[in-house]
Protein backbone atom coordinates (compact mmCIF):
# COMPACT_ATOMS: atom_id res chain seq x y z
CA UNK A 1 0.00 0.00 0.00
CA UNK A 2 2.98 2.35 0.82
CA UNK A 3 4.82 1.99 -2.12
CA UNK A 4 1.19 2.53 -4.22
CA UNK A 5 1.39 5.70 -2.42
CA UNK A 6 4.92 6.48 -3.40
CA UNK A 7 5.30 5.46 -6.61
CA UNK A 8 1.75 7.05 -7.77
CA UNK A 9 1.24 10.14 -5.85
CA UNK A 10 2.42 12.55 -8.67
CA UNK A 11 0.28 11.35 -10.82
CA UNK A 12 -2.33 12.21 -8.43
CA UNK A 13 -1.21 15.57 -7.84
CA UNK A 14 -1.31 16.25 -11.89
CA UNK A 15 -4.87 14.98 -11.63
CA UNK A 16 -6.27 17.52 -9.21
CA UNK A 17 -4.40 19.71 -11.43
CA UNK A 18 -6.15 18.56 -14.33
CA UNK A 19 -9.49 18.82 -13.04
CA UNK A 20 -8.75 22.25 -11.64
CA UNK A 21 -8.31 23.41 -15.54
CA UNK A 22 -11.32 21.22 -16.45
CA UNK A 23 -13.51 23.09 -13.71
CA UNK A 24 -12.46 26.73 -15.11
CA UNK A 25 -13.70 25.42 -18.93
CA UNK A 26 -16.83 23.72 -17.45
CA UNK A 27 -18.34 26.59 -15.12
CA UNK A 28 -17.22 29.48 -15.74
CA UNK A 29 -18.97 31.94 -18.53
CA UNK A 30 -16.79 34.47 -19.51
CA UNK A 31 -15.10 33.10 -22.67
CA UNK A 32 -11.54 34.31 -22.17
CA UNK A 33 -11.71 32.96 -18.88
CA UNK A 34 -12.58 29.45 -20.46
CA UNK A 35 -9.89 29.62 -22.36
CA UNK A 36 -7.56 30.48 -19.72
CA UNK A 37 -8.92 27.05 -17.81
CA UNK A 38 -8.14 25.61 -21.38
CA UNK A 39 -4.17 26.51 -21.41
CA UNK A 40 -4.17 25.41 -17.44
CA UNK A 41 -5.82 21.89 -18.70
CA UNK A 42 -3.34 21.36 -21.40
CA UNK A 43 -0.10 22.20 -19.55
CA UNK A 44 -1.41 19.93 -16.87
CA UNK A 45 -1.74 17.20 -19.54
CA UNK A 46 1.62 17.74 -20.84
CA UNK A 47 3.23 17.56 -17.42
CA UNK A 48 1.23 14.36 -16.74
CA UNK A 49 2.86 12.90 -19.97
CA UNK A 50 6.20 14.49 -19.15
CA UNK A 51 5.94 12.62 -15.92
CA UNK A 52 5.42 9.52 -17.53
CA UNK A 53 8.52 9.53 -19.11
CA UNK A 54 10.97 10.39 -16.40
CA UNK A 55 13.39 7.24 -15.48
CA UNK A 56 14.90 7.40 -12.06
CA UNK A 57 18.53 8.09 -12.16
CA UNK A 58 18.51 8.84 -16.00
CA UNK A 59 19.43 12.33 -17.16
CA UNK A 60 18.37 14.48 -20.22
CA UNK A 61 18.13 12.55 -23.57
CA UNK A 62 21.59 13.89 -25.29
CA UNK A 63 24.43 12.36 -25.77
CA UNK A 64 27.50 13.01 -24.46
CA UNK A 65 29.76 9.99 -24.89
CA UNK A 66 29.53 8.67 -21.64
CA UNK A 67 27.37 5.64 -21.00
CA UNK A 68 24.62 6.62 -19.17
CA UNK A 69 20.90 6.11 -18.88
CA UNK A 70 18.67 8.10 -20.28
CA UNK A 71 14.85 9.48 -19.81
CA UNK A 72 12.45 8.54 -22.48
CA UNK A 73 12.70 10.86 -25.37
CA UNK A 74 9.78 10.08 -27.13
CA UNK A 75 7.06 11.76 -24.85
CA UNK A 76 8.99 14.70 -24.97
CA UNK A 77 8.47 14.58 -29.16
CA UNK A 78 5.02 14.41 -28.71
CA UNK A 79 4.50 16.94 -26.26
CA UNK A 80 6.82 18.98 -28.09
CA UNK A 81 4.05 19.49 -31.06
CA UNK A 82 1.30 19.52 -28.60
CA UNK A 83 2.60 22.60 -27.10
CA UNK A 84 2.62 24.34 -30.31
CA UNK A 85 -0.59 22.90 -31.16
CA UNK A 86 -2.17 24.49 -28.08
CA UNK A 87 -0.94 27.66 -29.18
CA UNK A 88 -2.43 27.24 -32.96
CA UNK A 89 -5.86 26.51 -30.97
CA UNK A 90 -5.36 29.51 -28.52
CA UNK A 91 -5.10 32.30 -30.94
CA UNK A 92 -7.96 30.68 -32.83
CA UNK A 93 -9.93 30.61 -29.87
CA UNK A 94 -9.06 33.87 -28.83
CA UNK A 95 -9.76 35.30 -32.54
CA UNK A 96 -13.08 34.14 -32.46
CA UNK A 97 -13.77 35.83 -28.78
CA UNK A 98 -12.69 39.14 -30.31
CA UNK A 99 -15.63 38.57 -33.34
CA UNK A 100 -18.04 37.38 -30.34
CA UNK A 101 -17.17 40.61 -28.88
CA UNK A 102 -17.39 42.67 -31.81
CA UNK A 103 -20.72 41.61 -32.80
CA UNK A 104 -22.55 41.00 -29.13
CA UNK A 105 -20.83 43.33 -27.39
CA UNK A 106 -20.38 40.79 -24.62
CA UNK A 107 -18.33 38.08 -23.77
CA UNK A 108 -20.38 36.34 -20.91
CA UNK A 109 -21.84 33.29 -22.34
CA UNK A 110 -25.42 33.44 -20.73
CA UNK A 111 -25.63 37.05 -21.92
CA UNK A 112 -25.18 35.90 -25.21
CA UNK A 113 -27.98 32.73 -24.67
CA UNK A 114 -30.19 35.31 -23.97
CA UNK A 115 -29.90 37.39 -26.75
CA UNK A 116 -29.88 34.64 -29.06
CA UNK A 117 -32.96 33.50 -27.30
CA UNK A 118 -34.77 36.94 -27.65
CA UNK A 119 -33.47 36.89 -31.19
CA UNK A 120 -35.27 33.44 -32.60
CA UNK A 121 -38.09 34.46 -30.30
CA UNK A 122 -39.07 37.32 -32.36
CA UNK A 123 -38.17 35.54 -36.40
CA UNK A 124 -40.58 33.18 -34.41
CA UNK A 125 -43.28 36.02 -34.10
CA UNK A 126 -42.48 37.73 -37.44
CA UNK A 127 -42.48 35.15 -39.45
CA UNK A 128 -46.52 33.77 -37.94
CA UNK A 129 -49.23 35.81 -39.64
CA UNK B 1 15.66 17.16 -1.46
CA UNK B 2 14.80 16.38 -4.84
CA UNK B 3 11.36 15.38 -3.06
CA UNK B 4 11.83 19.03 -1.66
CA UNK B 5 12.22 20.61 -4.74
CA UNK B 6 8.84 18.58 -6.10
CA UNK B 7 6.64 19.57 -3.35
CA UNK B 8 7.59 23.41 -3.57
CA UNK B 9 6.85 23.38 -7.33
CA UNK B 10 3.71 21.38 -7.39
CA UNK B 11 2.58 23.62 -4.52
CA UNK B 12 2.89 26.64 -6.79
CA UNK B 13 1.27 25.10 -9.37
CA UNK B 14 -1.82 24.31 -7.30
CA UNK B 15 -2.00 27.45 -5.44
CA UNK B 16 -1.63 29.11 -8.89
CA UNK B 17 -4.29 27.31 -10.52
CA UNK B 18 -7.04 27.85 -7.75
CA UNK B 19 -6.59 31.75 -7.39
CA UNK B 20 -7.05 31.14 -11.21
CA UNK B 21 -10.19 29.70 -10.28
CA UNK B 22 -11.45 32.69 -8.04
CA UNK B 23 -9.82 35.64 -9.57
CA UNK B 24 -12.62 37.96 -11.35
CA UNK B 25 -9.61 40.46 -12.84
CA UNK B 26 -8.91 38.94 -16.12
CA UNK B 27 -5.90 40.67 -16.23
CA UNK B 28 -4.74 38.77 -12.73
CA UNK B 29 -6.03 35.31 -14.32
CA UNK B 30 -3.60 35.99 -17.44
CA UNK B 31 -0.51 36.98 -15.60
CA UNK B 32 -1.32 33.75 -13.20
CA UNK B 33 -1.88 31.53 -16.57
CA UNK B 34 1.78 32.79 -17.12
CA UNK B 35 3.09 32.44 -14.27
CA UNK B 36 1.66 28.61 -14.36
CA UNK B 37 3.58 27.99 -17.42
CA UNK B 38 6.59 29.30 -16.38
CA UNK B 39 6.46 27.04 -13.20
CA UNK B 40 5.73 23.99 -15.46
CA UNK B 41 8.81 24.57 -17.42
CA UNK B 42 11.05 24.15 -14.30
CA UNK B 43 9.48 21.20 -13.34
CA UNK B 44 9.72 19.75 -16.81
CA UNK B 45 13.44 20.53 -16.36
CA UNK B 46 13.13 18.53 -13.09
CA UNK B 47 11.96 15.77 -15.09
CA UNK B 48 14.98 15.86 -17.25
CA UNK B 49 12.60 17.09 -20.69
CA UNK B 50 15.10 20.23 -21.27
CA UNK B 51 13.77 20.37 -24.87
CA UNK B 52 10.08 20.79 -24.08
CA UNK B 53 11.04 23.22 -20.95
CA UNK B 54 12.71 25.79 -23.50
CA UNK B 55 9.15 24.94 -25.79
CA UNK B 56 6.82 25.67 -22.43
CA UNK B 57 8.51 28.48 -21.68
CA UNK B 58 9.45 30.41 -24.92
CA UNK B 59 5.76 29.24 -26.28
CA UNK B 60 3.19 28.89 -23.49
CA UNK B 61 4.78 31.45 -20.78
CA UNK B 62 5.54 34.05 -23.81
CA UNK B 63 3.83 34.37 -26.70
CA UNK B 64 0.77 32.81 -24.85
CA UNK B 65 0.47 35.53 -22.49
CA UNK B 66 1.14 38.01 -25.09
CA UNK B 67 -2.29 37.20 -26.85
CA UNK B 68 -4.05 36.81 -24.19
CA UNK B 69 -3.11 40.56 -23.46
CA UNK B 70 -3.74 41.23 -26.68
CA UNK B 71 -7.39 40.05 -26.46
CA UNK B 72 -7.65 41.54 -23.34
CA UNK B 73 -7.55 45.16 -24.77
CA UNK B 74 -10.35 44.52 -27.21
CA UNK B 75 -12.81 42.96 -24.34
CA UNK B 76 -14.00 44.09 -21.24
CA UNK B 77 -11.29 43.17 -18.61
CA UNK B 78 -13.19 42.11 -15.82
CA UNK B 79 -15.81 38.90 -15.18
CA UNK B 80 -19.29 39.01 -14.22
CA UNK B 81 -20.27 37.96 -11.21
CA UNK B 82 -21.56 34.14 -10.81
CA UNK B 83 -24.35 33.48 -9.08
CA UNK B 84 -23.66 31.21 -6.28
CA UNK B 85 -22.34 27.38 -6.71
CA UNK B 86 -23.92 24.96 -9.02
CA UNK B 87 -23.16 21.26 -8.57
CA UNK B 88 -23.61 20.10 -12.34
CA UNK B 89 -19.69 21.23 -13.12
CA UNK B 90 -18.56 20.29 -9.91
CA UNK B 91 -19.96 16.40 -9.83
CA UNK B 92 -19.02 16.72 -13.50
CA UNK B 93 -15.12 17.34 -12.81
CA UNK B 94 -15.45 15.32 -9.52
CA UNK B 95 -16.49 11.89 -11.52
CA UNK B 96 -13.97 12.43 -14.12
CA UNK B 97 -10.90 12.82 -12.01
CA UNK B 98 -12.22 9.72 -9.74
CA UNK B 99 -12.09 8.03 -12.94
CA UNK B 100 -8.45 9.58 -13.87
CA UNK B 101 -7.61 8.36 -10.37
CA UNK B 102 -8.51 4.96 -10.78
CA UNK B 103 -6.91 4.37 -14.27
CA UNK B 104 -3.39 5.02 -12.39
CA UNK B 105 -3.52 2.41 -10.40
CA UNK B 106 -2.80 0.40 -13.05
CA UNK B 107 -0.18 2.52 -14.32
CA UNK B 108 3.26 1.71 -13.65
CA UNK B 109 5.39 3.01 -10.95
CA UNK B 110 6.78 7.07 -11.25
CA UNK B 111 10.56 6.56 -12.52
CA UNK B 112 10.05 3.06 -13.74
CA UNK B 113 13.07 1.95 -16.09
CA UNK B 114 11.02 -1.20 -17.51
CA UNK B 115 7.54 0.29 -17.92
CA UNK B 116 6.25 -0.93 -21.27
CA UNK B 117 6.66 2.61 -23.20
CA UNK B 118 10.72 2.41 -22.78
CA UNK B 119 11.19 -1.30 -23.97
CA UNK B 120 9.84 -1.28 -27.55
CA UNK B 121 10.59 1.77 -29.83
CA UNK B 122 13.26 3.94 -27.78
CA UNK B 123 16.18 1.32 -27.47
CA UNK B 124 16.26 1.35 -31.31
CA UNK B 125 15.97 5.37 -31.46
CA UNK B 126 18.66 5.60 -29.08
CA UNK B 127 20.74 3.24 -30.81
CA UNK B 128 20.06 4.59 -34.19
CA UNK B 129 21.05 8.16 -33.07
CA UNK B 130 24.04 7.26 -31.44
CA UNK B 131 25.30 5.18 -35.42
CA UNK B 132 23.26 6.24 -37.79
CA UNK B 133 22.21 9.71 -37.40
CA UNK B 134 24.92 10.65 -35.04
CA UNK B 135 23.77 13.99 -33.75
CA UNK B 136 24.11 14.31 -29.40
CA UNK B 137 20.49 15.47 -29.35
CA UNK B 138 18.60 12.75 -29.60
CA UNK B 139 15.12 14.72 -29.28
CA UNK B 140 15.96 16.76 -32.46
CA UNK B 141 16.69 13.24 -34.20
CA UNK B 142 13.36 11.50 -33.36
CA UNK B 143 11.53 14.76 -33.43
CA UNK B 144 13.05 15.53 -37.48
CA UNK B 145 13.91 12.25 -38.81
CA UNK B 146 11.81 9.54 -37.19
CA UNK B 147 8.89 11.05 -36.73
CA UNK B 148 9.21 13.51 -39.41
CA UNK B 149 5.78 13.13 -40.82
CA UNK B 150 4.10 14.43 -37.59
CA UNK B 151 6.60 17.76 -37.52
CA UNK B 152 5.40 18.10 -41.06
CA UNK B 153 1.52 18.06 -39.87
CA UNK B 154 2.93 20.61 -37.14
CA UNK B 155 3.43 22.71 -39.56
CA UNK B 156 0.98 22.51 -41.44
CA UNK B 157 -1.39 23.00 -38.60
CA UNK B 158 0.48 26.18 -37.15
CA UNK B 159 0.10 27.63 -40.76
CA UNK B 160 -3.45 26.61 -40.71
CA UNK B 161 -3.80 28.75 -37.18
CA UNK B 162 -2.06 31.54 -38.66
CA UNK B 163 -4.51 31.44 -41.87
CA UNK B 164 -7.86 31.53 -39.55
CA UNK B 165 -6.61 34.32 -37.54
CA UNK B 166 -5.69 35.95 -40.46
CA UNK B 167 -9.51 35.61 -41.70
CA UNK B 168 -10.71 36.46 -38.76
CA UNK B 169 -8.98 40.06 -37.52
CA UNK B 170 -6.80 40.28 -39.69
CA UNK B 171 -8.02 43.85 -40.95
CA UNK B 172 -8.49 46.48 -39.15
CA UNK B 173 -11.53 46.84 -37.27
CA UNK B 174 -14.40 47.89 -39.60
CA UNK B 175 -16.35 50.79 -37.65
CA UNK B 176 -18.60 52.10 -40.26
CA UNK B 177 -18.63 49.19 -42.63
CA UNK B 178 -21.21 46.06 -42.01
CA UNK B 179 -19.28 43.10 -41.02
CA UNK B 180 -22.40 41.54 -41.13
CA UNK B 181 -23.11 40.72 -37.72
CA UNK B 182 -23.48 43.72 -35.62
CA UNK B 183 -26.86 43.88 -34.08
CA UNK B 184 -27.44 47.94 -33.65
CA UNK B 185 -30.84 47.67 -32.13
CA UNK B 186 -30.87 45.24 -29.42
CA UNK B 187 -28.97 46.70 -27.28
CA UNK B 188 -30.51 49.54 -24.31
CA UNK C 1 6.01 54.14 -24.98
CA UNK C 2 8.36 56.04 -26.45
CA UNK C 3 8.90 58.56 -24.22
CA UNK C 4 10.00 55.63 -21.70
CA UNK C 5 14.21 56.54 -22.02
CA UNK C 6 15.15 53.52 -20.12
CA UNK C 7 13.00 50.82 -22.02
CA UNK C 8 14.30 52.30 -25.01
CA UNK C 9 17.70 52.23 -24.50
CA UNK C 10 17.95 48.94 -23.20
CA UNK C 11 15.27 47.17 -25.76
CA UNK C 12 17.76 48.81 -28.50
CA UNK C 13 20.21 47.06 -27.08
CA UNK C 14 18.65 43.51 -26.47
CA UNK C 15 16.79 43.44 -29.65
CA UNK C 16 20.01 42.21 -31.76
CA UNK C 17 21.23 39.49 -28.77
CA UNK C 18 17.40 38.21 -28.63
CA UNK C 19 17.44 37.41 -32.13
CA UNK C 20 21.52 36.30 -32.29
CA UNK C 21 20.05 34.23 -29.30
CA UNK C 22 17.55 32.65 -31.55
CA UNK C 23 19.31 31.85 -34.27
CA UNK C 24 21.87 30.18 -32.02
CA UNK C 25 19.19 28.13 -30.71
CA UNK C 26 18.52 27.08 -33.96
CA UNK C 27 21.02 26.09 -35.42
CA UNK C 28 22.85 23.84 -32.35
CA UNK C 29 18.96 22.10 -32.12
CA UNK C 30 21.31 19.22 -32.79
CA UNK C 31 23.76 19.24 -30.22
CA UNK C 32 22.01 20.79 -27.52
CA UNK C 33 18.28 21.62 -26.61
CA UNK C 34 16.62 23.35 -29.58
CA UNK C 35 15.27 23.50 -32.78
CA UNK C 36 12.97 25.18 -34.69
CA UNK C 37 10.13 26.00 -32.41
CA UNK C 38 12.08 27.31 -29.71
CA UNK C 39 14.11 29.48 -31.83
CA UNK C 40 10.73 30.99 -33.75
CA UNK C 41 9.14 31.85 -30.74
CA UNK C 42 12.86 33.52 -29.46
CA UNK C 43 12.88 35.82 -32.75
CA UNK C 44 9.28 36.88 -32.78
CA UNK C 45 9.61 37.88 -29.08
CA UNK C 46 12.16 40.45 -30.41
CA UNK C 47 9.50 41.51 -33.03
CA UNK C 48 7.03 41.80 -30.48
CA UNK C 49 9.22 43.64 -28.15
CA UNK C 50 10.05 46.31 -30.85
CA UNK C 51 6.37 46.65 -31.70
CA UNK C 52 5.87 47.04 -28.10
CA UNK C 53 8.67 49.98 -27.31
CA UNK C 54 8.12 51.71 -30.51
CA UNK C 55 4.89 51.23 -31.93
CA UNK C 56 3.10 48.78 -33.97
CA UNK C 57 2.70 51.14 -37.35
CA UNK C 58 6.60 51.25 -37.28
CA UNK C 59 7.15 47.65 -36.29
CA UNK C 60 5.04 47.21 -39.63
CA UNK C 61 7.27 48.99 -41.53
CA UNK C 62 10.44 47.50 -40.20
CA UNK C 63 8.84 43.65 -40.30
CA UNK C 64 6.70 44.11 -43.44
CA UNK C 65 3.38 41.51 -43.12
CA UNK C 66 3.70 40.65 -46.69
CA UNK C 67 7.48 39.58 -46.46
CA UNK C 68 6.41 37.55 -43.08
CA UNK C 69 3.15 36.04 -44.60
CA UNK C 70 5.61 34.67 -47.99
CA UNK C 71 8.13 33.65 -45.03
CA UNK C 72 5.59 31.57 -43.35
CA UNK C 73 4.22 29.63 -46.59
CA UNK C 74 8.44 29.17 -47.31
CA UNK C 75 8.78 27.43 -44.11
CA UNK C 76 6.02 24.84 -45.09
CA UNK C 77 7.08 24.52 -48.67
CA UNK C 78 11.21 23.93 -47.76
CA UNK C 79 9.62 21.27 -45.26
CA UNK C 80 7.53 19.10 -47.87
CA UNK C 81 10.28 19.83 -50.93
CA UNK C 82 12.85 18.18 -48.98
CA UNK C 83 10.76 15.31 -48.51
CA UNK C 84 10.45 15.29 -52.70
CA UNK C 85 14.51 15.84 -52.72
CA UNK C 86 14.26 12.23 -51.10
CA UNK C 87 12.46 10.97 -54.22
CA UNK C 88 15.12 12.07 -56.49
CA UNK C 89 17.88 9.98 -54.39
CA UNK C 90 15.57 7.05 -54.54
CA UNK C 91 14.27 6.60 -51.09
CA UNK C 92 10.56 6.93 -49.75
CA UNK C 93 9.27 10.79 -48.56
CA UNK C 94 11.03 12.07 -45.84
CA UNK C 95 13.94 9.47 -46.00
CA UNK C 96 16.96 11.58 -45.25
CA UNK C 97 19.06 8.79 -46.15
CA UNK C 98 18.82 9.21 -49.64
CA UNK C 99 19.54 12.95 -49.90
CA UNK C 100 23.18 12.71 -50.23
CA UNK C 101 25.54 9.61 -51.15
CA UNK C 102 26.72 9.28 -47.60
CA UNK C 103 23.74 8.27 -45.47
CA UNK C 104 24.75 10.42 -42.29
CA UNK C 105 25.66 13.66 -43.62
CA UNK C 106 22.47 13.27 -45.67
CA UNK C 107 20.55 12.99 -42.02
CA UNK C 108 22.29 15.76 -40.82
CA UNK C 109 21.36 17.91 -44.05
CA UNK C 110 17.99 16.88 -43.78
CA UNK C 111 17.42 17.22 -39.85
CA UNK C 112 19.08 21.20 -40.07
CA UNK C 113 16.90 22.40 -43.33
CA UNK C 114 13.99 20.80 -42.02
CA UNK C 115 14.18 22.66 -39.00
CA UNK C 116 15.43 25.69 -40.43
CA UNK C 117 11.80 25.44 -42.59
CA UNK C 118 10.03 25.09 -39.02
CA UNK C 119 11.60 27.87 -37.47
CA UNK C 120 10.85 30.11 -40.31
CA UNK C 121 7.32 29.26 -40.28
CA UNK C 122 7.06 29.40 -36.24
CA UNK C 123 8.73 33.08 -36.66
CA UNK C 124 6.34 34.33 -39.04
CA UNK C 125 3.29 33.34 -37.81
CA UNK C 126 3.77 34.35 -34.02
CA UNK C 127 5.00 37.78 -35.36
CA UNK C 128 1.74 37.98 -37.61
CA UNK C 129 -0.63 36.72 -34.91
CA UNK C 130 0.47 39.20 -32.60
CA UNK C 131 0.08 42.39 -35.73
CA UNK C 132 -3.34 40.93 -36.29
CA UNK C 133 -4.24 41.22 -32.76
CA UNK C 134 -2.37 44.34 -32.07
CA UNK C 135 -3.32 46.34 -35.10
CA UNK C 136 -6.90 45.91 -34.28
CA UNK C 137 -7.70 48.80 -32.38
CA UNK C 138 -5.64 52.16 -31.79
CA UNK C 139 -3.21 52.92 -29.62
CA UNK C 140 -3.49 52.93 -25.87
CA UNK C 141 -2.21 55.57 -23.66
CA UNK C 142 -0.05 54.40 -20.64
CA UNK C 143 -3.06 56.15 -18.33
CA UNK C 144 -6.21 54.03 -19.79
CA UNK C 145 -4.81 50.72 -19.33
Amino acid sequence: MLELILGKYNYWIIVVLMMTGLYIVVARGNLVKKIIGLNVFQTSVFLFYISLAKVTGGTAPILTGKDETFSNPLPHVLILTAIVVSIATTALGLAIVVRIREAYDTIEEDEIHEMERVDLASDREGREP
Amino acid sequence: MEMFVDMVLMGLLGITAIAIVFTRHLFTATMLSGAYSLTCAALFVKLDAVDVALTEAAIGAGISTVLLLGTLTLTRRREKAHKGFSWPPFVVVAVTGALLLYGTVDMPAFGDPNSPGMLHVVPEYIAGTRDDIQIPNIVTAILASYRGFDTLGEAVVIFTALIGVLLMIGRRRPDDEESGTRRPERRP
Amino acid sequence: MRHHLVLRVVSKLLIPFIILYGLYVQFHGDFSPGGGFQAGALVAAAIILYALIFGVDRARRVFNPAVLTVMAAAGVLLFALVGYAAFIGGGNYLDYDYLLPNDTTGQHVGIITVEFGVGLTVTAVMALVFFAYAGRTDEIDDEDW
